[in-house]
């Protein structure tokens, strides 16, 4: 009796192990490193819920071609370190097919060279245009480039009649980056940078530094490079100063809080963005326009919290993957080839076409330009 | 230099080292007391801060404030009965790397309570673009709330350690501790309300602050740097040398961006402090002499 019963169980074992494979057969193993926690959780918190959201619609759809995916989401709390052992540990442990992220710059130049190596598809959210220039075969990005947004700022202070700029940046790599784009093309436009100026980015206070720009009478507007809090600061002690000209933000002020932060000084602030904020305005004609309402319509309704551009870069990577997905499967070398050959797909940031020589596939058309108007984003028509 | 651009340099300097001068008389009332530099201080700033921008979504501003202000001042006491009270005539060194790890806990948690995104009280007076004209100058009366508070502070600090019995013995307590045991006063306690004390004062000026610098989990640090240089450059323990030190401080750093690019103002103030400690380290305002029968 008792050996029957033995055999029983074993029988039953063996089927279930056989059975197994079939079960884990059908699931895909994405990987993401954001930085959800720590001080880039603006980013990283954002992106990491929006990857979730479309991870979570495409399984409730019954996955990609039967198969479902399964998100691993790593906190790198903006810390390179981590990034580079979760980027380790996802290629090589989890055996992931794709990783999507990271949040910053920083830590994407770290493991720009792994996922190289470990020839495994990276999309990052991090803004610096040295992520893929030079490219690397397996490495794209979703956000837009800087030089977009000052070209676009340019473009727009040409129509006004302005030539004489001062610039001022912050510090961080974000800043001096901008600093160092709006400097350098600022003579195609034929504008000319009076004074450029790098502050502290944890300056509390810029007042004299707005003194001692106000008081060169050609300058006819102000560009400032930097993240919070000194994106507010320097609005409210121009504006606190009585100085009316002009102020043009960077791409990095894409979040209604920053509006808020700087309250009355905010009014008339011009800066390019992704699509995403003004989506109501858009003409129905515009190819963006239906995927930016209903990104807005559930992140909103999911998270409670006000869809941001930044969450919008997450958003893209992990649909961009998604349909990679959908032509290369689970192979790496075909997912890659699957990337590099989208055209013309609609996502937050704009609309993408990638190439062997351009994985970021963005141009500046993926820009409007924008302005606040009671302390809402609206398009901006020029005054 | 115009006239104008003088005065309105001026103004913003005064602004910063009034904020500094804060900070250094909490390090101050701490040093005197105990002898101990207290490096969390900085974050004694940003708690009142945030802990009155958290409250305000429930009461009024002056009920928000003051509730900051007491609950800091309780975090500050807390602080020294869990971590400096039981130590046994503890070495400088030994007390700074406490100080330093007690900071670093503090913004850990801040960031973990608050996250990492900027907030600040609403302006007193007006909102972010309301100006006054005081002659040449254009300011935010928030600034000048920032004065008058602080000047009352200070007015009331040198009432209380000169008039009040609470105060004297904190002095007899700076001044010999042991002779101070002996007429019977508990310096274990002096050290604790002095410890509430400097945490008060930090609060209040962060809130005060906080409409134009904004707070954040790490703010404190910047200014804990900037308000210890402010109190070597006045002697340190000397209150009202760390007023004049820092009002003088500020202005530097103002009217330095007419001739230096903007990217060194911080590294000037660095620059002051590392002189002062080589040429003169009791300060410009403290006694060599008073300084060489210190401890420290």
């Amino acid at each position: 009796m008792k050996a029957k019963l033995k055999n029983i169980v074993l029988a039953a074992a063996a089927v279930c192990l056989l059975a197994a494979p079939a079960i884990q057969a059908g699931t895909i193993k994405v990987g993401a490193i954001f930085a959800v926690t720590g001080p880039a959780s603006f980013l990283g918190g954002p992106e990491a819920r929006s990857a979730q959201m479309v991870v979570d619609e495409i399984n409730r759809k019954g996955g990609i071609n039967g198969d479902t995916i399964e998100l691993i989401i790593k906190d790198s709390g903006a810390s390179p370190e981590k990034a580079i052992s979760f980027a380790r540990q996802l290629i090589e442990e989890d055996k992931v097919l794709a990783i999507i992220g990271p949040s910053t710059s920083g830590e994407s130049m770290k493991i720009k060279k792994i996922a190289e190596q470990g020839r495994t598809p990276l999309i990052s959210c991090g803004a610096a245009e040295v992520i893929v220039n030079p490219v690397a075969r397996y490495v794209f990005k979703t956000p837009q480039k800087d030089s977009f947004a000052v070209r676009k700022i340019y473009g727009e202070m040409n129509r006004l009649g302005i030539r004489k700029i001062a610039v001022v940046a912050g510090n961080t790599g974000f800043g001096k980056a901008g600093k160092g784009q709006l400097v350098k093309i600022a003579p195609e436009f034929g504008i000319e940078v009076v004074d450029a100026e790098t502050y502290d980015k944890k300056a509390t206070d810029l007042s004299a530094l707005v003194a001692k720009l106000m008081a060169n009478k050609e300058i006819q507007a102000v560009v400032n490079w930097s993240i919070v809090p000194a994106q507010a600061i320097i609005a409210k002690n121009m504006r606190q100063a009585g100085w009316k000209v002009p102020l043009f933000q960077s791409h990095g002020f894409g979040n209604i809080k920053y509006v808020q932060a700087a309250g009355a000084a905010a009014e008339g602030i011009i800066f390019p963005a992704g699509r995403l904020l003004v989506a109501e305005a858009l003409p129905d004609s515009d190819p963006q326009k239906k995927l930016l309402l209903k990104y807005k319509h559930d992140y909103e309704s999911k998270y409670h919290e006000a869809a941001s551009t930044f969450g919008g870069h997450g958003y893209d990577a992990m649909t961009i993957l998604a349909a990679a997905i959908e032509k290369g499967g689970n192979d790496r070398d075909k997912v890659r080839d699957a990337i590099e050959g989208l055209k013309n797909f609609p996502g937050t940031g704009g609309v993408f076409s990638f190439s062997p020589e351009d994985h970021n596939g963005l141009d500046i058309s993926s820009f409007v330009m924008l302005t606040v108007k009671d302390g809402k984003f609206v398009l901006y028509d020029g005054r | 230099m115009t006239a104008d651009l003088f005065f309105q340099y001026l103004f913003a300097g005064i602004t910063y080292g009034i904020m500094y001068a804060i900070v250094a008389i909490g390090f101050n009332i701490i040093y005197n007391t105990t002898g101990i530099i207290n490096f969390a201080q900085g974050e004694f700033v940003m708690l009142g801060g945030m802990i009155a921008i958290s409250l305000f979504h429930f009461v009024p501003l002056p009920l928000a404030i003051a509730a900051g202000v007491v609950i800091t001042m309780l975090v500050g006491a807390l602080i020294e009965m869990l971590f400096i009270r039981w130590l046994d005539n503890p070495s400088v060194l030994r007390m700074i790397i406490i100080t330093i790890g007690l900071s670093i806990l503090i913004r850990e948690a801040a960031l973990h309570i608050w996250g990492e995104s900027i907030r600040s009280l609403p302006y007193f007076y007006g909102n972010e673009i309301t100006t006054i004209t005081l002659g040449p100058v254009r300011i935010s009366p928030q600034v000048l709330w920032v004065l008058g508070v602080c000047g009352i502070v200070v007015l009331l600090l040198s009432v209380f350690f000169k008039v009040t019995p609470l105060g004297r013995e904190m002095r007899a307590c700076a001044a010999n501790r042991r002779a101070a045991i002996l007429c019977g006063i508990n310096a274990r306690n002096m050290v604790t309300f002095s410890f509430m004390l400097s945490a008060g004062i930090g609060a209040l000026a962060g809130c005060v602050m906080s409409p134009i610098t904004y707070t954040q989990y790490d703010s404190g640090t910047p200014l804990a740097i900037k308000g210890f240089t402010v109190a070597i450059l006045g002697g340190l323990g000397n209150s009202m040398g760390a007023v004049a030190a820092g009002i003088l401080l500020g202005i530097i750093e103002a009217y330095s961006i007419s001739f230096v690019p903007l990217a060194f103002q911080d590294a000037i103030s660095i620059t002051i402090l590392l002189i002062i400690l080589f040429v003169r380290p009791h300060g410009l305002f403290g006694s060599g002499e008073a300084a060489r029968l210190k401890e420290f």
